[in-house]
């Protein structure tokens, strides 16, 4: 059975004063299976926030089913949804620590609401510091501490009760790239030596290329694509996923790049893709060297996904025209290839 | 400047008014600052998005607060009376000033505790909600005590305004130093006695606030 299920999902904000109705998630199917980290990526405004909101009943769904664990959320009362919010951590863009306490309280606060004596608490929130890698700052407060501590303290939080499902909402987008490597570092440990699992929404590919599992791409409140984060990553359907892709993958110089690289690359120009661990990058060079040919990486790079590569190469091939034909047809049998005009 | 005084032998007269303020303001302050933390808390959680959101409740409140709250003091004294006699058993004297001046500092402080319970970040009480805390809960052990530091500035505020508003209690035969200043300075032309009393309440003032400051710096840590 899988850990999440949402069927048929909407989501509705009424109208305020002279503005119109606001339909924030259409009709969507989600299943996340135990153990699984979920991507969720769409530009602002796609829903995703309302969509994970849905998930632990902060707002209420308009229509559809969300099952969590099996059990039905969706016509649950306050009190049996504060039960079932115990089991689900939640991690926030901008932290949202309380101010008025330490990072020892903070931690604290899930296991005071779920009635946890005192003594217990007072060993789990030990645990908690250790494992996130603050055991020094317990007793700072969140003023004192760094974006990335900060969001550590949020995640040991979290994870206070225990929850087999972590919900991250753009969780690293106010930290700079080094400090959300280290973040999703932690997350990557959450899910391996804790095996709780995460849906963790962004607007940022690279998030989901070095932590996902599987992608699943919202528009317009609707999910338009999901699948295995390399699937989707090699080969995007939809021009929104392209775009995504785009941001970190290189695909093929556009017309410009291409004229400006002529320039200065002479002969024939040919775009390499690799998927997966199917094709040696070895083994491909290999056979080109066997021609006589000449040739120059001119554009492109190879991507790392859940311990798969893939990634486009475009290289210029100079030498004797009927070698250089010869060389790109013994290539084509390895991997796809693309002549770029 | 005419320097004559009777101050000499108002001293006793001096120290009981004092203690007239002190009791009436603190009462009032304990009394009002519970009745008006109430209706800031009604104020604020029945607001749009917030977690008792209605409507109409919060329609209903603001209309409520709007209606008594500009009423000036001295007016307000008089329409309460005989709301006083009710309640208190008595339109005149200490008693009916508490009761007035506490249901006039709720009004006020209401809106104070609104005001500062809007500068609490939202996200904090959504991370709380998210955690499974119940609403009353969140109140007690989230809003509050993130909002604790401009609070207590804002009580510290309302004992200032508090002090000044008990100085009209002599209109229905009500004591402390403003009663004292007016009766025995002002009205005998004793300038010193008068500025006895003004001394006292700037001195209670400076001590009160300089406490409060103290005290928010204590918990914002700053
Ligand atoms: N509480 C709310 N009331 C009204 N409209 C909302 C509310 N929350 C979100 N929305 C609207 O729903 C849409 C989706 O928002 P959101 O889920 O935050 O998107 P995302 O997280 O993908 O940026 C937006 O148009 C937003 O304005
Ligand atoms: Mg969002």
């Amino acid at each position: 059975m899988a850990l999440l299920e949402l069927r048929d999902v909407y989501k509705t904000f009424p109208a305020v004063r002279g503005g119109q109705a606001v339909e924030a998630v259409r009709g969507v199917d989600l299943t996340v299976e135990a153990g699984e980290i979920v991507g969720i990526v769409g530009y602002s405004g796609a829903g995703k926030s309302t969509l994970v909101r849905l998930i632990n009943a902060l707002e209420s769904t308009t229509s559809g089913s969300v099952r969590v664990d099996g059990q039905e959320i969706t016509t649950l009362r306050e009190r049996e949804l504060r039960q079932v919010r115990l089991g689900i951590g939640m991690i926030f863009q901008q932290f949202n620590l309380f101010s008025s306490r330490t990072a020892w309280g903070n931690i604290a606060y899930p296991l005071e609401v779920a009635g946890v004596p005192r003594q217990e608490q007072h060993q789990r929130v030990s645990d908690l510091l250790h494992f996130v890698g603050l055991a020094d700052k317990a007793h700072s407060y969140p003023d004192q501490l760094s974006g990335g501590q900060k969001q550590r303290v949020g995640i040991a939080r979290a994870l206070a009760t225990s929850p087999s499902l972590l919900l991250a909402d753009e969780s690293t987008s106010a930290l700079d790239p080094e400090t959300t490597e280290e973040v999703l570092a932690l997350l990557r440990r959450v899910n391996r030596e804790l095996g709780i699992t995460i849906v963790v929404i962004t607007h940022e590919m690279e998030v989901v290329r070095s932590l996902a599992h599987r992608v699943v791409v919202m528009e317009a409140g609707r999910v338009v694509e999901e699948g295995r984060v390399l699937d989707v990553l090699s080969e995007p359907q939809r021009p929104v996923t392209r775009r995504f892709v785009g941001t970190i993958v290189d695909d093929e110089p556009d017309a410009e790049t291409l004229a400006a690289l002529r320039e200065r690359h002479p002969g024939r120009f040919v775009k390499l893709s690799f998927r997966g661990h199917d094709v040696r990058q070895s083994e491909v060079f290999g056979r080109l060297l066997r021609h006589d040919v000449r040739f120059e990486l001119v554009y492109g790079g190879i991507e790392e996904v859940q311990g798969d590569t893939f990634g486009n190469l475009t290289l210029a091939l100079d030498g004797a025209p009927a070698a250089v034909e010869a060389a790109i047809r013994d290539v084509q049998d390895l991997v796809p290839t693309k002549e770029l005009g | 400047m005419d320097l004559d005084t009777n101050l000499s032998q108002l001293w006793p007269l001096v120290w009981q008014s004092t203690y007239e303020t002190l009791y009436i303001v603190a009462i009032t302050l304990v009394l009002g600052g519970l009745l008006g933390l109430l209706l800031g808390l009604a104020l604020y959680v029945t607001r749009r998005g917030g977690l008792y959101e209605s409507r109409v409740a919060n329609a209903v409140l603001n209309v409520f607060v709007n209606f008594f709250r500009p009423i000036p003091f001295v007016i307000f004294i008089a329409a309460v009376q005989p709301l006083a006699r009710v309640v208190v058993g008595i339109g005149i004297g200490n008693r009916a000033i508490i009761f007035a001046l506490t249901l006039a500092a709720a009004f006020g402080i209401s809106r104070i505790v609104e005001q500062n319970l809007v500068t609490v970040d939202p996200g904090v009480i959504e991370a709380a909600r998210s955690v499974g805390a119940s609403r009353p809960r969140i109140i007690r052990t989230v809003l509050i005590p993130e909002a604790l530091g401009p609070l207590i500035l804002g009580y510290t505020f309302v004992f200032v305004a508090l002090v000044d508003m008990s100085a009209i209690a002599g209109v229905i035969g009500g004591g402390g130093l403003g009663n004292f200043a007016l009766q025995y300075g002002y009205r005998q032309f004793d300038t010193v006695v008068t500025w006895t009393a003004v001394l006292i309440i700037v001195a209670l003032v400076q001590v009160v606030q300089l406490t409060g400051n103290t005290l928010a710096r204590r918990v914002l840590r700053r």
